[in-house]
């Protein structure tokens, strides 16, 4: 399948001489999620920004749906929609006037039934003749949302579309972006929320100083990245830990009660059953087991340090 | 050509104008009243014909001219400025619509509402004093001309502009001086003779004698002058705006 978005070598140089983007290189398929991460600063909204056509690139190019950014501006903004980070909206507006606004400046032809639609999807009808400035932050958010959803896009940029949004909003912006999806649209979204990330994306992407560090397919990623422990805590401490113990990537932590056994979850063996045994033979006993495996948030910070 | 889009841009700022009806309509039409009351009344006392036309009657092209001039540069301006500076750009930056669709828009519906206004304080003036249009076509033709002109000028402002201060200081300090300095309420051959050729380098004074002429046939430089001035300065405005769509001045990083 041909990639609906096809980001080769972008570059982008500020006038002041900044680099927020270094030889970006990146490929998304159609109806895939890809959340971008990286600290403040990164480039993600630069990427975004260029993409959209709000930034010129200073190098490089961009296709979507298999036109370029510059050349085929015309065809590739009418498939892009844009929720941008800022709640940037026209206060004195009412909803409904500023959803159908956008609907009109992105060459679509009026459809009163689809506004209703998006704005009932949205939780928004009984709102839509509102004035924007009488909505709260959350609502404004979702206004952002119809806006970028009104000329029927298929290709769906999210910049950080649930910062300072509670915990209900953000549950229902994620059955949108699942509902989009499993209707072709493709969504790229940016976000500080690692959770966000791993409940919705496909694929994950890290951001640096302008260079995409790392793109990934999430599950692969965890996989890949991801450590796995055992955590045993003892029925009494040990001062030191056995010699028999030093072949395993063990640790003694806690006085001496809890033992830390790292281990790889892509090796053939764990090398849990021999450290059980091993154990058994020293007679070293325990009260509790448990597993824990490393986060994306782990994973992530992890990574951004050692880019460093 | 993306008309939907056009569409969109001209009934919103259109609407904009519903929605502040009173800044839009009537307060210009309540300046423009009192200016025939202060200065058809108190200078009319003193100076009862110029060329043959009443002062009162006189003085309504000039009028028309001011809020003409003053309202499509801060339609215009306020118009494209607004955008910048909520942020609500981002839209227009990444709709598939071209520069020149956008000019079309803003323009048109600045446009749209000074020539309103205009021919509403054309309305009220006839409460006033009693007006005659010797040449209807030259006088539209003025009037949509220098509309669109200084629409077109507004909108570079707008994008010149990065501060509500800058969006004010061309009007105030330098489109209002003109207008009044341009003949609005005289004529230059009342001036003395060293002030005469100082005004002659007034821009406004060709688009108000032009004008004036089309009502009266009365008129400080010929009517070939006028419109060469008004088709000279559309040239420089479209230039000016070709150049900043080109580079993308203010508008793109």
């Amino acid at each position: 399948m041909p990639a609906i978005i096809q980001i080769n070598k972008l570059s982008k140089i500020y006038a002041g001489g900044f680099q927020a983007l270094d030889t970006i290189n990146l490929s998304i398929d159609k109806a895939e999620i890809i959340a971008l991460l990286g600290p403040n600063g990164a480039g993600k909204t630069t990427l975004i920004s260029t993409i959209c056509g709000i930034i010129n690139p200073s190098s490089g190019s961009v296709t979507v749906d298999g036109h370029d950014i510059i050349d085929g501006y015309r065809h590739t903004r009418k498939v892009i929609g844009l929720v941008p980070q800022e709640l940037t909206t026209d206060s004195f507006e009412t909803v409904w006037d500023t959803v159908s606004f956008s609907r009109g400046l992105f060459g679509k032809k009026p459809n009163p039934q689809f506004i209703e639609q998006t704005l009932k999807d949205l939780s928004l009808w009984d709102k839509k003749d509102n004035k924007i400035m009488e909505l709260s932050g959350g609502m404004k958010r979702r206004v952002m949302i119809a806006k970028a959803l009104s000329h029927e896009p298929t290709v769906l940029f999210l910049d950080e579309p649930t910062a300072g949004v509670d915990v209900e909003l953000r549950k229902d912006m994620w059955n949108l972006v699942r509902k989009l999806r499993s209707n072709g649209v493709t969504i790229i979204l940016t976000t500080h929320y690692i959770e966000e990330a791993e409940e919705i994306a496909d694929r994950i992407g890290v951001i640096k100083n302008g260079q995409l560090i790392l793109i990934e397919d999430k599950v692969s990623l965890m996989k890949k990245l991801g450590k796995k422990q055992l955590i045993l805590d003892l029925k009494e401490n040990l001062t030191d830990l056995p010699s028999e113990l030093e072949n395993f990537d063990i640790q003694l932590k806690s006085q001496g009660m809890r033992l830390i056994y790292t281990y790889d979850t892509t090796e053939e063996h764990s090398g849990i059953a021999a450290l059980l045994q091993q154990l058994s033979k020293l007679g070293i006993q325990f009260n509790d087991l448990k597993t824990d495996q490393s986060s994306l948030e782990d994973i992530f910070v992890s990574l951004v340090r050692d880019a460093v | 050509m993306n008309r939907y889009a056009i569409s969109a841009i001209y009934k919103f700022e259109m609407a904009r104008t519903k929605r502040t009806i009173f800044q839009s309509i009537i307060s210009p039409v309540i300046s423009t009243s009192l200016y025939f009351v202060v200065f058809g009344s108190a200078i009319g006392s003193r100076i009862t014909e110029i060329g043959g036309v009443s002062y009162g009657a006189f003085i309504v092209p000039g009028l028309i001219m001011l809020s003409l001039l003053t309202q499509s540069i801060s339609n215009a301006s306020f118009g494209i400025y607004f955008p910048k500076f909520t942020g609500t750009i981002y839209e227009l930056l990444s709709a598939p619509i071209s520069y020149y669709e956008v000019l079309i828009g803003y323009v048109g519906a600045a446009a749209t509402k000074s020539i309103l206004l205009s021919l509403i304080i054309l309305a009220t003036a006839g409460l006033f004093v009693p007006l005659e249009i010797a040449h209807p076509f030259w006088m539209l033709f003025f009037m949509v001309m220098t509309a669109i002109t200084f629409s077109l000028f507004g909108f570079i402002i707008g994008i010149w502009a990065d501060n509500f201060e800058k969006l004010q200081i061309i009007p105030m300090l330098v489109v209002t001086p003109l207008v009044f300095l341009g003949g609005t309420f005289y004529s230059v051959n009342m001036l003395p003779a060293f002030w005469q050729s100082v005004t002659l380098f007034n821009p406004v004074l060709y688009l108000i004698s032009g004008f004036r002429w089309s009502f009266y046939e009365i008129s400080d430089v010929s009517l070939t002058t006028s419109v060469t001035v008004i088709l000279g300065f559309l040239a420089l405005c479209m230039l000016t705006i070709w150049w900043i769509f080109k580079s993308g001045y203010q508008i793109k990083k």
